[in-house]
C-alpha cells in the first residue's frame, strides 16, 4: 500500500465534487478588490464568506501603519521571539491588548489556530482534565490532542452536562480547564456563558473562552461574548485572533493569571515558531484601536446581519438559532447544497460551503459571513439570489405555495425547526432575538 | 446458572441501544461488532450513542480511551473500568 492510500475514500469524494461543478475548496480570486468584492474569471463577485467582519482588510490607516511598519522594520523578524528577540512593536500590541481587555497579561501568537495549540497543550499538562464543548474547532481539538491532559466532551452548549461529567470526576487529583467559543463558526451561535460560569465557579475549575469569531463583534465594546454576558472576572484565558475582524493574521491568548508570562519559556506553538512580521504587528494595533474608537462599525455589521438574517428567515430558509454575522441557511443533502453553492457562484456571491462531517448535526451548510463593509444593496443582491435559486431548488417554496403550507402544517412564519446534537430537534424562534 | 458480569451486563446494554437507534443496523450487533465499521453510523452518530452510554452508566469516556475502542467489547470493557469495576 502506497504511502497516501489512506486517502483513497476522501479522495474519491473531492473527485466526485469536482465533476459536479468548481471546486469549493480551490476557488481562486483573480483579484480581491474591497473588503466586500473579489474579481473572479473576469467578472465582479460580492464576497459573503470571508469573516471580515468590520471589513478593516483595506482601512486606509491600517495599511498606512503596515507600510511604514514593513520600510521601518523588514519584511520579516526570521525566526521566533525567544530566538531572534522581540520587536518594540510586539511588546506593545502586547500591551494595548491586555488593556483592551483590563487583563494584567497578553501573548501574540503567529495564527489564532496557534494560539490554541499553544495554550491548550501547555495550560493542561498531565493529569488535568479538559471538558470541552463538543462543537468546538478543529484547533481546539488539536490543541488537546498536542498536549498531555484528559479530554472529556460535553454537549454542544448544554451547561447541565458540563455539570454532570465535573460532577463524575469528583476528587480526583488535577485540574480542570472548561473550553468554550464566544460565537460557533458553523451557525453564528453562542455559548452560554453565564450559566457556564457557574458551573465554572461551583466546581472550582479554569475557564477558557475562544473569542475568534466573537472579537469586535460581540460586547459593549467589542471584547466579544464573555464582555456582553458580563463574566469577565470568571474567565480565566480570551483566546482571539487577528484574521477575522482585525483583518490580518495572527491570534492572542490574554489572562489575569500572575504567573502567565512563563508561558513564554514553555510553550512550544510560540517558542519555535517564526514571530508575525513587523507590518501586520501594524495593522492590527491600529485594528484593534478602530474596535475601540468606531463602535459604529458594530452597530453597520449588526444591522447587516439583521437584514440578512430576517430576509432569509421571512422567506423559509432554516437557520441558525440567533442573528449573527455568520448566517448559515440549513440544506437537505450535501448535493443540493452543491448545487446551491454553485449556482450563487454563477449569480456572483461567493460564501462558504460547509459539508459533513464538519458540520454540526450533519447538516450541509452554506455559510455566509456579513461583514461592516457590506452595502444594503449588496445584502439585497445576495438576498435575491439566494431566494430565486433556494426557489429553482425546491429548497424553499413559492409566496403562494408556502402560506398554504405553512398552514397546514402550522408552523407560525418566523419559526424554524433546529436541531443541535445530542440536543434532538429545538424550535427556535428566529426573528427577534 | 452463573451470574452476568458487570461488562456482559453492559455488552447487552450497548446491544439493546444500537437496536434501539433511529437506524439500527440490519444484523443484530454482537460483543465482536466493530463500531465505526460495521454498524454504518457516521462519526456524529457514534458521539451520540456514547453520550448517551455515559449517561447510562454516569462515567465520561476520555477521548484517548474512547481512540482505543474498535468494538462493542473494548467499549464494555472500558466502561467498566471507568465504573471502578
Amino acid at each position: 500500500m502506497a504511502i497516501l492510500d489512506k486517502f483513497k475514500p476522501q479522495q474519491a469524494a473531492y473527485t466526485a465534487m469536482k465533476t459536479t461543478g468548481r471546486d469549493p475548496f480551490s476557488v481562486c480570486f483573480d483579484e480581491v478588490v474591497t473588503p466586500s468584492e473579489a474579481v473572479l474569471k473576469g467578472r465582479r463577485i460580492i464576497l459573503l464568506g470571508t469573516n471580515n467582519y468590520l471589513g478593516l482588510t483595506f482601512d486606509r490607516e491600517c495599511i498606512q501603519d503596515a507600510v511604514a511598519a514593513v520600510r521601518q522594520a523588514g519584511t520579516g523578524t526570521t525566526g521566533s521571539r525567544i530566538a531572534n528577540g522581540t520587536y518594540g512593536d510586539h511588546a506593545q500590541l502586547e500591551r494595548r491588548l491586555a488593556a483592551f481587555y483590563g487583563c494584567r497579561s497578553a501573548m501574540v501568537f503567529s495564527t489564532g489556530y496557534q494560539a490554541n495549540l499553544g495554550i491548550l497543550s501547555t495550560v493542561a499538562g498531565r493529569g488535568d482534565t479538559i471538558l470541552i464543548d463538543a462543537d468546538s474547532h478543529a484547533s481546539i481539538y488539536d490543541g488537546c490532542r498536542l498536549g498531555g491532559a484528559e479530554v472529556i466532551r460535553f454537549r454542544h452548549n448544554d451547561p447541565d452536562d458540563l455539570h454532570r461529567r465535573l460532577r463524575r470526576l469528583g476528587d480526583a487529583p488535577g485540574n480542570r480547564l472548561i473550553v468554550v467559543e464566544g460565537i460557533y463558526s458553523m451557525l453564528g451561535d453562542t455559548a452560554p456563558l453565564t450559566e457556564i460560569a457557574a458551573v465554572k465557579r461551583e466546581w472550582g475549575a479554569s475557564l477558557l473562552v475562544d473569542e475568534a469569531h466573537s472579537l469586535g463583534v460581540l460586547g459593549e465594546t467589542g471584547r466579544g461574548l464573555t464582555e456582553e454576558a458580563g463574566v469577565m472576572d470568571d474567565v480565566d484565558f480570551i483566546v482571539g485572533t487577528f484574521s477575522k475582524s482585525l483583518g490580518a493574521v495572527g491570534g492572542f491568548c490574554v489572562s489575569n493569571l500572575p504567573d502567565f508570562d512563563v508561558l513564554r519559556v514553555v510553550c512550544r506553538p510560540y517558542m519555535f515558531t517564526a514571530s508575525l512580521p513587523s507590518a501586520v504587528i501594524a495593522s492590527v494595533t491600529r485594528a484593534l484601536a478602530h474596535v475601540h474608537e468606531r463602535p459604529e462599525l458594530r452597530e453597520r455589521l449588526s444591522r447587516n446581519a439583521h437584514r440578512l438574517y430576517r430576509g432569509l428567515a421571512a422567506e423559509g430558509f432554516v437557520l441558525g438559532p440567533r442573528v449573527s454575522p455568520i448566517v448559515s441557511i440549513r440544506l437537505p443533502s450535501s448535493e443540493v447544497a452543491i448545487a446551491f453553492w454553485n449556482a450563487l457562484l454563477d449569480a456572483g456571491i461567493y460564501l462558504n460551503l460547509a459539508l459533513p462531517p464538519a458540520t454540526p448535526d450533519n447538516a450541509p451548510l452554506l455559510r455566509s459571513s456579513v461583514s461592516a463593509a457590506h452595502s444594503d444593496d449588496q445584502i439585497d443582491a445576495a438576498l435575491e439570489a439566494m431566494v430565486g435559486i433556494g426557489r429553482s431548488l425546491g429548497v424553499i417554496a413559492a409566496p403562494a405555495r408556502r402560506a398554504r403550507d405553512d398552514q397546514r402544517a402550522g408552523v407560525r412564519l418566523g419559526e424554524a425547526t433546529w436541531g443541535q446534537p445530542g440536543h434532538g430537534p429545538a424550535r427556535v424562534a428566529v426573528t427577534g432575538s | 446458572m452463573r451470574t452476568m458480569s458487570q461488562k456482559d451486563e453492559i455488552v447487552a446494554v450497548i446491544i439493546e441501544m444500537i437496536g434501539a437507534l433511529p437506524q439500527p443496523p440490519a444484523q443484530r450487533a454482537t460483543p465482536e461488532t466493530n463500531i465505526a465499521r460495521d454498524l454504518g453510523l457516521d462519526s456524529l452518530a457514534v458521539m451520540n450513542l456514547v453520550m448517551q452510554l455515559e449517561d447510562r452508566f454516569d462515567v465520561s469516556m476520555p477521548m484517548d480511551r474512547l481512540a482505543e475502542v474498535q468494538t462493542i467489547d473494548d467499549l464494555a470493557v472500558t466502561i467498566a473500568d471507568l465504573q471502578g469495576g
